[in-house]
């Protein structure tokens, strides 16, 4: 990634943070002649003009929304209403925090991502070095965990409630394996099962992608440390613990960041699968905002509750951060 | 790389930002289909239909909009068919951008809420041309009418005169509809005869707004409601009073004596027709397949009468005038000319649902007074109850559901029942009363 900068200042900070350095390359004067500069903020436009489309995007898709989120969530606006929208100061708020759906919803929210964070990101590593090893067909292997991330998470919800039926696919296994000793449950319909259900079914949905990217890290490890560990005698988990894994830490903090953010926002699949039920088990602080805003009209209140789990997410996702970052 | 061609692709790279950016502007600018538009005398209307992809419904909106085009030279009305699921959205997003069609089909318990919000004009046709006009098919708030609909569905009890033979139960009429006790007697008679997996289909796979529609009136033959009727101000006693509570105890307990599933298969009549289930609780669309399955075996009976006599729901899909509409007079001609009595008979003819006009039955034969499915005419007509005409309907919809699911899933009935009355009545109150 990083590049050789030969006019560059003498530089001891360590390549990853090549944004420093290229503020510092567009400080120092590149060449003393007009004609180059020119050509310089020729790039400029250019750059500037290949950026507009994603800024664009990012502006009308990102910054207007999170701006009117903010805006929102302090008046009694509504989704279809005559009345103009009137500031409620942090009315939407009190009635928040006491409104035990919301605190089932962060519950829920919180649990999937406890389990899911480690279990998928585990698993991703266990597959990633296995279909990494030298071995016939292991394209077909990665093909296949890949599979489930390129279907749509609907269609992947949709065979699952079947899967999970009181006498779908899962109830007539065990009934079968267990000769009939043991009758499976109504997973989705059961408090205790729903969320668990949910847990592994979006686990086997969303693991090759992250496996991709274990592999993606793994690639990136000199062949030679392997080597060199190999000639003094390490092996297997020594191997693993000392070379492949050190070598992983920038995808760690990859992996690990984009896992939780995508277990926070968890919706689909509780949308096509459960709506919330049962008794609260598996509503989800962004299913609880959608139902709020778009079935119930409620956008002021919707705002508010995408407001409090933005706070939460972005101090989580800076937490992690921190604890990620390089010790210099 | 020569200096031309860096200029050049500089120049179109910055082309490219530039037109994407007007693209986006003009995305934002342009006001595309706001319902009509005018040019060389012909006025062009916009019609939109729920009916994407249900062919048969689609097939006579589309034949009433042919045949006035073909009738007028200097109206054209153009119809835009968007799928089911996604119709309410793609309504409340046009609404909101201020680009509602000027004619609309509306399913009939958000008309108060759409009115409300100004998205609907008073229909304004002469009130004659609905003489005749079953109650809930007329959207009416405020004294004016907003709606009108061709249709309407009933609720019923279906079943065999055979299976009710077979137990020794009595097969009950609109003179004497079955009481709570004897529907429960029923019930266990046929659960202890163990020919079928469930005596009972309450039908409770379906969602969204078969939730209300199908179970309130369970709750108002109860003698509890959505809301206090009286004024829309609150929920609190009737939704979460002592009838309310025996509404869900039985609702519960018809699952727990085993009478019935806590979750209904995914297709209620393919169930009942392939003898799984021996009463179904459904709508009147069920009466063709099962009629072709078991002939004048079959039996539509009244609902129970759970105390306050029996009840179903009423009011299907209508039609209305969006208030953005520039062209309201063509649009009310539009509308007067497919509320011809000829369209009512196509409707009811060639989807079996009940016709919404006295003069429409008569023509049916099979809703016609001694038709086969005429039970349906006069269910529609003596038991239906709308779902409450207020503007928080939607929001007392959505907690229903919740609470529906709740109390089936095991919750306690009366904590579930305190908690959507608060839910709603904070709304309300939030909404100062939803006053037009």
């Amino acid at each position: 990634m990083s590049e050789t900068i030969p006019h560059a200042a003498p530089d001891t900070s360590p390549p990853s943070r090549h944004r420093a350095t290229t503020a510092r390359r567009q400080a120092t004067p590149t060449a003393p002649r007009g004609r180059g500069r020119r050509r310089h903020r020729g790039e400029t436009l250019v750059g500037l003009a290949m950026t507009t489309p994603a800024v664009v995007l990012l502006l009308v898709f990102f910054v207007v929304p999170v701006a009117l989120m903010f805006g929102l969530a302090f008046t009694n606006a509504r989704l279809i209403s005559p009345r103009p929208a009137e500031f409620t100061g942090t009315e939407n708020f009190t009635t928040l925090f006491g409104d035990s759906l919301f605190w089932a919803s962060l519950r829920n929210t919180a649990y999937f991502a406890v389990v899911v964070v480690p279990v998928q990101a585990g698993l991703a590593l266990v597959l990633a070095l296995l279909v990494n090893a030298k071995v016939r067909g292991r394209n077909f292997f990665r093909t296949v965990y890949f599979l489930p991330v390129v279907t749509s998470m609907v269609v992947v919800s949709l065979l699952w409630r079947f899967i999970y039926e009181p006498d779908g696919l899962l109830n007539q296994l065990i009934s079968a394996m267990s000769l009939g000793a043991w009758d499976g449950t109504d997973w989705l319909n059961n408090p205790s099962t729903a969320m668990p259900a949910i847990m592994l079914m979006s686990v086997w949905q969303a693991v090759g992608f992250h496996m991709v990217i274990w592999l993606a890290g793994l690639q990136t490890i000199s062949a030679d440390l392997y080597e060199a560990a190999a000639l003094d005698g390490a092996s297997g988990w020594r191997l693993f613990r000392h070379v492949t894994w050190p070598g992983l830490l920038q995808t760690r903090t990859f992996v690990l960041i984009t896992i939780t953010i995508a277990a926070f926002s968890l919706f689909t699949q509780i949308s096509v699968m459960t709506q919330g039920g049962p008794l609260d088990s598996t509503t989800t602080v962004v299913f609880m905002a959608v139902r709020t805003g778009y079935e119930q009209h409620a956008t002021g209140y919707a705002a508010a509750v995408s407001l409090v789990f933005f706070v939460i997410v972005l101090t989580i996702s800076l937490v992690q951060r921190f604890l990620t970052r390089e010790k210099d | 790389m020569s200096h031309t061609s860096t200029s050049r692709s500089r120049h179109i790279a910055l082309t490219t930002a530039v037109v994407a950016g007007l693209a986006l502007t003009a995305c934002s600018a342009e006001s595309e289909g706001s319902g009509a538009t005018t040019k060389d005398g012909v006025t062009t209307l916009s019609l939109w239909t729920h009916n994407g992809g249900n062919e048969a419904e689609l097939a006579i909106n589309e034949r009433v909009v042919e045949e006035f085009n073909a009738s007028h030279d200097d109206i054209k009305v153009e119809i835009e068919s968007f799928p089911q699921d996604a119709y309410n959205d793609a309504v409340t997003a046009a609404a909101a951008a201020d680009k509602l069609p000027c004619v609309l089909d509306i399913d009939a318990p958000n008309v108060p809420n759409w009115a409300w919000a100004g998205y609907l004009e008073p229909l304004g046709l002469s009130d004659d041309l609905f003489d005749g006009q079953l109650e809930s098919t007329l959207g009416v708030v405020d004294d004016e009418v907003y709606s009108f609909g061709h249709y309407d569905v009933a609720l019923n009890l279906v079943t065999r005169r055979s299976t009710l033979e077979k137990y020794d139960i009595r097969v009950p009429d609109m003179d004497q509809p079955w009481t709570a006790e004897e529907f429960d007697e029923a019930l266990a008679k046929i659960k202890a005869g163990g020919e079928y997996a469930y005596p009972f289909d309450l039908g409770t796979a379906g969602g969204g707004e078969w939730i209300p529609y199908a179970y309130s009136p369970m709750l108002q033959s109860f003698g509890g409601d959505l809301i206090d009727r009286d004024g829309y101000t609150t929920a609190e006693g009737v939704l979460n009073g002592p009838e309310a509570l025996d509404w869900a105890t039985w609702t519960t307990g018809v699952v727990e004596k085993g009478y019935a599933a806590r979750k209904s298969g995914a297709d209620a009549t393919l169930d009942f027709v392939n003898g799984k289930t021996a009463i179904m609780w459904s709508g009147s669309w069920a009466a063709v397949p099962v009629t072709e399955k078991y002939g004048d075996d079959a039996l539509f009976l009244p609902p129970v009468d759970f105390g306050n006599g029996p009840k179903i729901g009423g009011g299907s899909w209508q039609w209305g005038l969006s208030s953005d509409c520039p062209a309201l007079d063509a649009a009310r001609e539009y509308l007067e000319f497919s509320a011809k009595t000829e369209y009512y008979v196509d409707y009811a003819t060639e989807l079996s649902l009940i016709p919404a006009k006295e003069e429409a039955a008569a023509e049916v034969p099979d809703f016609a007074p001694d038709g086969r499915f005429r039970d349906f005419y006069d269910y529609a007509s003596e038991y239906a109850v709308l779902r409450p005409v207020t503007p928080a309907y939607p929001f007392i919809s959505s907690t229903f559901q919740k609470a529906y699911a709740d109390i089936l899933a095991g919750g306690d009935p009366q904590q579930v029942l305190d908690k959507a009355v608060s839910d709603i009545d904070t709304n309300i109150q939030q909404n100062g009363d939803y006053e037009f």
